[in-house]
């Protein structure tokens, strides 16, 4: 298997999905040329090879970029724009969340728009609140769209030429904590279903139920239960929307016990929604509270020991599994 | 313009230089400073040469690029630094950093990295200085990048329909991010947008701190005469990358050389030695000066304690 950081697995498939459909093209604010040139960026060089004809740089516009989207997709080609930092979705959101999501619907099922949305997201840049601030949620809320948010380079690979390949709007949103350090990924060709959650650690006491760069967290508090004795089962949603909740359900009637964990913050976080699927759909099976790891309400700050203290880490999880198992 | 102004202004931009270089060289040490380091060195004549024509309780609206608008607005050159280091005694007290620093003890109320994010906030407090009837306008900065926002042509429609005492600055510095202007936008001046607006446009030398003082002076009067908005063009250059991190290799070194020869604060340094309004040893003794503020702003910084974690709770409502 190959060792890639998470950008370059995205970069694999962007350009592996360029080559086998020439209505793929990409467009979206210094994708082509950027300020940040190196091979770990996920459009890395894609300008070289498909040339500006199809990997388009575009002025700083994101309402228009998502526009594009729209427009193009639903005359058969297949974008993929970017959005550069989580907070500029709320720009782009207007084509994304009235139109993107609604056009489908509202042509009584006679158009469709396949076209993916890249956002990248996370805190822990130091870059401060109008950068870093997850927003999967809000993009949840929206039916019409799908979600997806991949935890591991190999899924980011597999989840992108799906989300490509979809004829729904996908947002697939990357965290760029994930972009830094390379990790296996398969060789060759291959694609992993959207809507499909994944258990990343098997166990029998606990649920953990987690997404995008938190599954790290999730793996460290994991090490630290098991030499207590405490076998947590880590649940890799990789999709929000359309939620797994059978793979949620099927994890709880194991353990009986649910943590949630994400960086986003906590009030209204997708979070929420998972508690309320296992007290609408599983509360027979529950031994104890249902309890969430999460962001603080408040926006990330930009000072590091604050932003630290922003940022869920594994012995705020560990405590909270220790919660609900003792 | 007097000489004494014109010192001033020479004073402003001084200030601004010192401070920006010293970031550039804090940023060659490795985890000095936090996050990521915006300079408008080379851009220094925009911002001296419009606060100068402002009155304290005059507002400032700017972008990401922000620190020399905030010196020539007085702000204070320590905490200002102390929030660059994320420090507890920092002017936002560690939560925004060098990306969106607020004085709001100076009028500078917002600093937004959203780009153009700010220019419908000046719509707003423009708005409120109409309203309550003050004798106050509003400057809002931004680059050419977020002309090509929707929020710019949003924004010049209301303030023109209403004549809200607001005067737009774009700073054109060539660049948006990697993109030249010419791979942004196809209008070779971004002032002749203002024509599609009804409001004035006005192209000025942006490396001309007094060219620039006065078409501000000009506009703040337009405004305060109830007149409305106008929209200058500042034609400057970007000596420095995007961010620190930026290694520049789209910008073409001889385009850089050029820049520099034109540089903004010598620009003024010569008319003012020229004019004899001041002297050689009168400039060596005003740059140890600045170089002191500077130095104690970094020294009152580096000594300043970090925030407690649970400070991060703070602030969040009134
Ligand atoms: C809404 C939004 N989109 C994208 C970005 C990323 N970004 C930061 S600065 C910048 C370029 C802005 O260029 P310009 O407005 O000309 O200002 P300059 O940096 O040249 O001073 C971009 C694209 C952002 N901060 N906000």
């Amino acid at each position: 298997m190959q060792q890639i950081t998470m950008g370059q697995a995205v970069r694999q498939a962007l350009a592996e999905e360029m080559q086998r459909d020439p209505n793929v093209f990409l467009a979206g604010e210094g994708i082509g040329v950027g300020i940040h040139e190196s091979p770990v960026m996920p459009t890395f060089g894609l300008l070289r090879e498909f040339g500006p004809d199809r990997v388009k740089d575009t002025p700083v516009s994101e309402a228009a970029i998502a526009g594009l989207a729209v427009g193009a997709s639903v005359l058969g080609l297949r974008p993929v724009v970017e959005v550069m930092f989580n907070p500029f979705f709320t720009l782009a959101s207007d084509q994304i969340v009235n139109h993107a999501a609604k056009l489908r619907y509202l042509s009584g099922g006679k158009s469709s728009f396949p076209m993916v949305v890249r956002v990248k997201t996370g805190a822990g840049f130091g870059a401060g609140c109008q950068h870093s601030h997850n927003l999967e949620a809000w993009a949840a809320h929206c039916p019409g769209l799908k979600v997806v948010m991949p935890g591991t380079a190999a899924d980011a690979k597999g989840l992108l030429k799906s989300a490509i390949r979809d004829d729904n709007p996908v947002v697939f949103i990357e965290d760029m904590g994930l972009y830094f350090f390379p990790t296996p990924v398969p060789e060759g060709e291959y694609t992993i279903p959207i809507g499909v959650a994944d258990i990343k650690r098997p166990g029998r006491d606990v649920t953990v139920v987690t997404w995008s760069k938190m599954l790290g967290v999730a793996f460290k508090a994991a090490a630290i239960l098991s030499k207590e004795g405490i076998e947590v089962e880590i649940l890799d949603l990789r999709t929000l929307l359309p939620l797994d909740k059978e793979a949620i359900i099927t994890s709880l009637k194991k353990t009986g016990r649910l943590v949630i964990l994400h960086e986003a913050t906590r009030t209204g976080g997708f979070g929420g929604e998972i508690a309320a699927l296992a007290v609408d759909e599983a509360f027979s099976y529950l031994k104890a509270p249902v309890k969430r790891v999460t962001g603080p309400d408040i926006p990330v700050p930009f000072s590091p020991p604050l932003e630290q203290f922003y940022i869920p880490d594994e012995h705020q999880l560990v405590e909270a599994v220790k919660s609900v198992v003792l | 313009m007097e000489n004494k102004k014109k010192i001033e202004l020479y004073r402003s931009m001084l200030l601004i230089r010192h401070f920006e270089e010293k970031l550039t060289e804090l940023c060659r040490i490795e985890r000095k400073l936090p996050g990521m380091v915006i300079l408008c060195t080379g851009q220094e004549a925009v911002a001296a040469g419009t606060c100068a024509a402002l009155e304290k309780d005059d507002v400032i609206i700017s972008n990401h690029r922000s620190h020399g608008h905030l010196l020539a607005k007085g702000a204070e050159p320590n905490t200002v630094m102390a929030e660059i280091f994320g420090k507890k005694t920092g002017c936002n007290k560690g939560k925004s950093g060098t990306l969106h620093i607020a004085v709001p003890e100076v009028n500078a109320l917002c600093t937004t990295t959203v780009v153009g994010g700010g220019i419908p906030i000046a719509v707003g407090t423009a708005f409120a200085q109409q309203y309550k009837k003050r004798r106050q306008v509003t400057v809002c900065f931004f680059g050419n990048g977020a002309a090509d926002e929707g929020s710019f042509h949003e924004s010049l429609n209301m303030a023109a329909l209403w004549n809200l005492p607001v005067i737009f600055v774009c700073e054109n510095n060539v660049y948006s991010g990697a993109q030249r202007m010419e791979e942004h936008t196809k209008v070779k001046d971004i002032a002749a947008r203002a024509a599609g607006y009804a409001m004035p446009g006005v192209v000025v030398d942006g490396n001309d701190a007094e060219a620039v003082f006065k078409a501000t002076t000009e506009a703040r009067l337009r405004c305060l005469a109830g007149e409305g908005p106008t929209l200058i063009e500042c034609k400057t250059y970007r000596w420095r990358g995007h961010g620190e991190a930026d290694h520049q290799a789209y910008q073409p070194k001889d385009e850089i050389a050029r820049w520099m020869e034109r540089c903004p604060v010598k620009k003024i340094e010569r008319e003012l030695l020229a004019a004899g309004a001041i002297s050689n040893q009168e400039i060596s003794e005003l740059e140890e000066s600045i170089a002191k503020i500077v130095e104690d702003a970094v020294r009152f910084a580096e000594e300043s304690p970090w925030p407690a974690p649970l400070e991060a709770l703070d602030d969040v409502y009134v």
